[in-house]
């Protein structure tokens, strides 16, 4: 959802797969080794980078931390106040629906990664045409504003004039008011988040596509294998490079839904108890009722979750991630 | 070449010319000095401006610069900007956060300089004086009022037989009405009770005598009786006499737009929204302006948000900025307020300008309705129950749990907050 065009996909799925496809590695040039300057260039050179993570990332995360443990003035001022902000979190009601709601719509975003994959895998059917144009609708999402996504969304969901229900009564189907409808509106949002976030892993699966050798498929048609078992005996699992990297960001892309929520469903809703997330209600509680360490303490408890299931990730991806 | 070096000229001919004219002046301070003046309302841009326009030609050293922030970004910004001291000078307070800014020292109390300036604060809409009044001192100059009338459709009401409201109407005759106009067929409602505060309850339950707040701020009125039956004429609307959409489609479609489309039959309108109304040519043409409905007994009585200008607690400049707040809380800019028919001055005497700046709505109906006006209910930290209530009355609203049950919960939570805030 926020944040998905300032990521980077891992080196080996964009160019080790390239390499690896065209030119073959024997005929890769080798790198030249490292000299004693090299390291001080690379040094320098990344400066500005690091610097800039420093200062507007790693520092903010620690004194995220440290005013988890305060207590916020009105206007300026913050006062030790020890666990005092974890206490309250723990009986606080609200952040246990977020922790839910947050867990759903994670949930519901990962159906983006294998609707993604199979899209990326027809897109690169040879003979298909138009890819050009489909590859350019899917990716649009990912570069329109999210005030303009949610508010066209909006109109299509609006309970008695959207166009989503307007077609439903075609068929004979009483559409709900899916965004103010307690029972819709999680599903609502989060059918919003696996539209927007397909053009963006649609990109990197294309590109480790791209990255599979044709001699694998030539060998598996030679073995008799159609279309579908080519899809999920070759292309799957020499996916699994590109599927675990975007599992991985969608994950945390998942864990900090907010603007969605915040303009599509908004305070006013009778919706909002159901569908709002922990980042909303960092903002909620950190900016419309001025509690900046309690915020804090909301903060960090997404940043230990973020972190477990991030690891988690990794610890089992040796299971069923193949490297080449 | 020649054309960077005169560009760098111009502003220094800018502060000669600046430096002559406060010579000329010779005002209380030959400074020159810029003011920064927040508001969120774009649609009073334009008369803010005029206001400085007026302004600077009595003061040529002050040179004011309007800001406008999105009411959703407002507070955010604000907060910020005067806790790192870099905030405008003046701005708009509303009373909901007039306590907050207050109390916290984000505002500066008036009092020495109203004394000084000899200033009469009389002349003020009362209630709106009385809300920016916190423990005994000014926080801020009033500048606005809001009335409440009854906005309906006078086609439909003339299709379906109905008389006209006027201002005998009760809360009885709002409900008969209401039966009368819906036609669940044509897919229209006779009332529309949405659930905003402001633009519902909070017009009812004076009515009724109840209360949102206790008068010194410490306890919510949310388990009176009265209170809860000011509530409950909004949910039997929907639950009980099927009159109205339901919150999830008011929540879906904007409440002014079902009324500015022939969808619902009546709304309860706020001083503000004629000119809303007016931009779409359906509106202007069939929609009437009734006097608010009174309740039971014949009590008027509302809670009327209004709003003042403040003067950063953090301002570099008190003096011009008092300067500049004085002049805002004149005659004269009430005047071009009123002009413009977007709001009401809380300049008392100044309301026949915003009565007839609309012809084709009976304005004078918001007017007459300020005489009833009450301080909005808030406290020190408004926001962190404000919200809450709404959010919880949505229950009532869908019907799923009567509204005294609400209602109590309600003031359960909000009573833990009021004890939890800094008096």
């Amino acid at each position: 959802m926020s944040g998905q065009g300032t990521a980077t996909a891992p080196p080996d799925v964009l160019t080790g797969g390239e390499t690896g496809r065209r030119a073959g590695p024997a005929r890769r040039r080798r790198p030249r080794p490292p000299t004693r300057d090299s390291g001080w260039w690379a040094l320098m050179l990344l400066l500005p980078a690091a610097a800039g993570l420093a200062v507007f990332e790693i520092w903010p995360t620690f004194q995220t931390i440290y005013y988890s443990f305060t207590s916020w003035g009105a206007f300026g001022g913050h006062a030790w106040s020890g666990l005092e902000n974890y206490r309250t979190l723990i009986a606080d009601s609200d952040v246990f629906h977020a922790i839910v709601n947050t867990a759903i719509i994670t949930a519901i975003t990962l159906l983006a990664v294998p609707l993604s994959a199979v899209v990326a895998a027809l897109l690169s059917l040879p003979g298909m045409r138009g890819v050009t144009i489909y590859r350019t609708l899917y990716f649009l999402p990912v570069v329109t504003l999210p005030a303009a996504v949610a508010l066209t969304w909006k109109w299509l969901f609006n309970g008695d004039y959207g166009l989503i229900n307007w077609l439903l009564s075609k068929i004979g189907i009483d559409g709900p008011h899916w965004l103010s409808d307690p029972a819709t509106a999680i599903f609502a949002i989060s059918i919003v988040g696996v539209w927007g976030s397909i053009g963006y892993n649609m990109v990197i699966f294309l590109s480790g596509i791209r990255g599979i050798p044709v001699d694998y498929y030539e060998a598996a048609e030679l073995d008799g294998a159609g279309r579908l078992a080519q899809f999920f005996h070759v292309t799957v699992p020499l996916l699994t490079p590109s599927i675990f990297f975007v599992t991985v960001i969608t994950v945390i892309n998942s864990l900090q839904a907010f603007d969605l929520i915040y303009l599509m469903v908004g305070q006013q809703s009778p919706a909002i108890e159901r569908t709002e997330t922990l980042v909303y209600l960092f903002y909620q509680r950190g900016f419309a009722e001025h509690d900046g360490g309690y915020a804090a303490a909301i903060g960090v408890l997404l940043l230990i979750a973020t972190l477990i299931l991030t690891a988690a990730q990794f610890r089992l991806q040796k299971r069923w991630v193949h490297y080449g | 070449m020649k054309r960077l070096l005169s560009l760098l000229l111009v502003p220094l001919l800018l502060a000669a010319a600046a430096c002559s004219g406060s010579s000329e002046s010779g005002g209380d301070s030959d400074e020159q000095v810029t003011l920064t003046y927040a508001i969120w309302d774009q649609a009073q841009a334009a008369a803010m401006k005029q206001i400085i326009q007026e302004f600077h030609a009595q003061h040529p050293n002050i040179d004011v610069q309007v800001q406008v922030t999105p009411w959703e970004s407002y507070w955010t910004k604000l907060q910020t900007s005067v806790t790192a001291g870099s905030g405008p000078d003046v701005f708009w307070m509303t009373m909901v956060y007039a306590q907050y800014y207050a109390i916290g020292g984000g505002i500066a109390a008036l009092d020495d300089q109203v004394k000084k300036s000899k200033l009469d604060t009389s002349v003020y809409v009362p209630a709106v004086t009385k809300a920016y009044t916190v423990d005994g001192k000014l926080y801020g100059i009033p500048k606005d009022v809001n009335g409440f009338g009854l906005c309906y459709n006078k086609k439909l009401f003339d299709a379906a037989g109905v008389k006209h409201p006027d201002a005998s109407w009760k809360w009885t005759d709002v409900i008969a009405a209401a039966q009368k106009l819906t036609n669940k067929q044509k897919g229209v409602y006779g009332f529309v009770a949405p659930e905003a505060d402001e633009l519902s309850w909070y017009l009812t339950v004076p009515q009724v005598g109840g209360q949102v707040i206790s008068p010194d701020g410490k306890r919510s009125g949310y388990d009176q009786d009265a209170t809860i039956q000011g509530i409950q004429f909004w949910t039997d609307m929907i639950t009980k006499y099927h009159v109205s959409p339901t919150l999830q489609q008011t929540t879906d479609t904007d409440p002014l737009a079902m009324l500015t489309s022939g969808k619902v039959a009546m709304r309860y309108c706020g001083s503000w929204e004629p000119e809303e109304i007016a931009a779409v040519p359906y509106g202007k043409a069939n929609i009437g302006i009734a006097p608010l409905p009174a309740g039971p007994t014949g009590k008027r009585e509302y809670y009327s948000n209004g709003l003042a200008d403040s003067i950063s607690a953090k301002t570099k400049h008190p003096e011009q900025a008092w300067q500049f707040l004085q002049f805002l809380g004149s005659e004269k800019a009430a005047e071009i307020q009123a002009k413009t028919g977007t709001v009401i001055p809380a300049y008392q005497g100044h309301a026949d300008a915003y009565a007839k700046a609309m012809p084709e709505f009976d304005l004078q109906v918001f007017v007459d309705h300020l005489k009833y006006a009450q301080p909005f209910p808030a406290s020190t930290d408004t926001s962190v129950w404000r919200d809450e209530v709404t959010k919880q009355f949505a229950e009532a609203w869908t019907g799923k749990a009567p509204v005294g049950d609400v209602s109590k919960s309600v003031a359960e939570m909000m009573n833990t907050a009021l004890s939890k805030e800094k008096k």
